[in-house]
């Protein structure tokens, strides 16, 4: 049976960019579906009830959805090229957990980094450069989180890195200064394929980003 | 060098703490369980966990595997020839159950843990009717999965079972201070088969904790100060 896979995305979220790098890393044929999140599809509300949120992952009209979920999917399916988890139960655990870690601390704080004013946005500053700092003392002089892999943990965060920039111009900060290896570990993950087509530009980001602010924040 | 052995950091009151312990007693592992005193967190339990000096730890040779549901699937990978898989083979099932599992954690849970803490009768009605609502889905989802077995898992209790069955007791400790019951034989027929089923799993009994002894501690961790 050929195999038809359908991403319902949306083209700034570093959680589909998680599903797009994977499905790259396998060479999987798939149509990309960008979605208005303020108008969501039927197919969108049809396969995912339960959030209603992107990215879906429809693979021969069965749905599977939440991006984490759908990396282990697309690496258990496709299991003969670029293994996307170790295969010692203990490093992947270790790779769960970072990726578990990322999932359950990063957004927050980097919506309080860029939708944010004053005490909140200070705080939220704070919390997300320790939290970058915490995963750069993971990665350590590692080239991959993994090791000299490429892997899970990379493609969890990797994401976030297209929306730096935006970080850096509404947060007023300087990732690189205070994380200088992460940013290396980032310029790496940039020179593979599958990430470079997989991450939006930074300045659309950027826009993207600036338009949220004028609909939602009061200036 | 390393022994092969295994430690559970835990508390016997934290349903996070029975999912290793029921997935050690499924692959018939045995290991020692180091109980945490409520109130304060052990040197060992901090230098396990530093990240989120959280229970539980599953320690084994000396290496720390923290957060409930991968520490499952480690217990799972790891001791893959003793007893059965805990996760369907399918790729596609296995999706399945991630799901759930983090619905459970993420949606779930939370609200169950929110009826405890609600002021006032029109929070908790709404809280309850959240509560309901996402019931009568993992309802809908055990029908899916077991697909006429007993178990989310099939023929016996699997990581789907154990995530969701771990809260049984708090759930019937919160139905009981609500004077509500949420799952039970009309509500959630299937539901509440697998319920008796699961407490009564050889893996599971020795650690889930009666109802009674639960609602004692509940009444003392959520009790309000004086004025």
């Amino acid at each position: 049976m050929a195999n038809e896979v359908i991403l319902l995305d949306f083209w700034p979220s570093m959680f589909g960019m998680r599903t797009r790098i994977a499905l790259r890393e396998k060479g999987v044929e798939f149509e990309y579906r960008d979605e208005d999140l303020w108008n969501k599809s039927p197919l969108l509300l049809e396969t995912n009830p339960v959030h209603k949120k992107v990215p879906v992952l429809i693979h021969n009209s069965k749905p599977v959805c939440e991006s984490t979920i759908q990396v282990q999917y697309i690496d258990e399916v496709w299991s003969d090229k670029n293994p996307i988890l170790p295969s010692d139960p203990y490093q992947r655990a270790q790779a769960r957990f970072w990726v578990d870690f990322i999932d359950e601390k990063m957004y927050d704080a980097q919506r309080k980094v860029w939708g944010t004013k004053g005490e909140e946005q200070e705080t939220g500053k704070k919390e997300f450069i320790e939290l970058l700092k915490t995963l750069e003392s993971e990665l350590g002089d590692k080239t991959y989180f993994g090791g000299d892999d490429f892997g899970y943990v990379d493609i969890g965060l990797i994401g976030f890195y297209s929306w730096f920039h935006a970080y850096e111009k509404y947060g007023n900060l300087n990732i690189e200064s205070e994380c200088p290896k992460l940013i290396a570990w980032a310029k790496t993950c940039m020179q593979r394929e599958s990430v470079a087509k997989s991450l939006p530009d930074s300045e659309k980001v950027i826009e993207f980003v600036t338009e949220i602010r004028k609909k939602f924040m009061i200036e | 060098m390393a022994s092969d052995e295994v430690k559970v950091i835990g508390a016997w009151a934290s349903p996070f703490v029975m999912r290793p312990r029921i997935a050690l007693n499924l692959k018939s592992v045995s290991y020692e369980f180091l109980q945490e005193t409520f109130g304060s967190k052990s040197e060992l339990l901090l230098k396990s966990n530093p990240v989120h000096k959280k229970i539980p730890v599953l320690i084994h040779a000396d290496k720390p595997v923290c957060e409930s549901n991968i520490i499952v699937e480690y217990v799972d990978e790891t001791w893959s020839t003793s007893g059965p898989s805990m996760l369907p083979s399918n790729p596609y099932d296995r999706a399945i159950a991630r799901f759930w599992a983090a619905y459970i954690d993420e949606k779930w849970f939370p609200s169950l843990k929110s009826i405890l803490q609600a002021e006032g009768e029109e929070e908790k009605k709404a809280v309850l009717a959240q509560v309901e609502e996402g019931t009568a889905l993992l309802e809908k989802a055990f029908i899916d999965c077991s697909k006429g077995k007993p178990f989310f898992n099939g023929e016996h209790v699997g990581y789907l079972d154990i995530a969701f069955g771990c809260f049984l007791g708090w759930l019937r400790v919160t139905e009981l201070a609500a004077g509500h019951k949420v799952l039970d034989e009309a509500k959630t027929p299937s539901l509440s088969k697998w319920a008796e089923q699961f407490c009564n799993d050889p893996a599971v009994k020795p650690v889930m904790p009666d109802t009674a002894t639960l609602a004692e501690f509940a009444k003392k961790i959520f009790a309000k100060p004086a004025a």
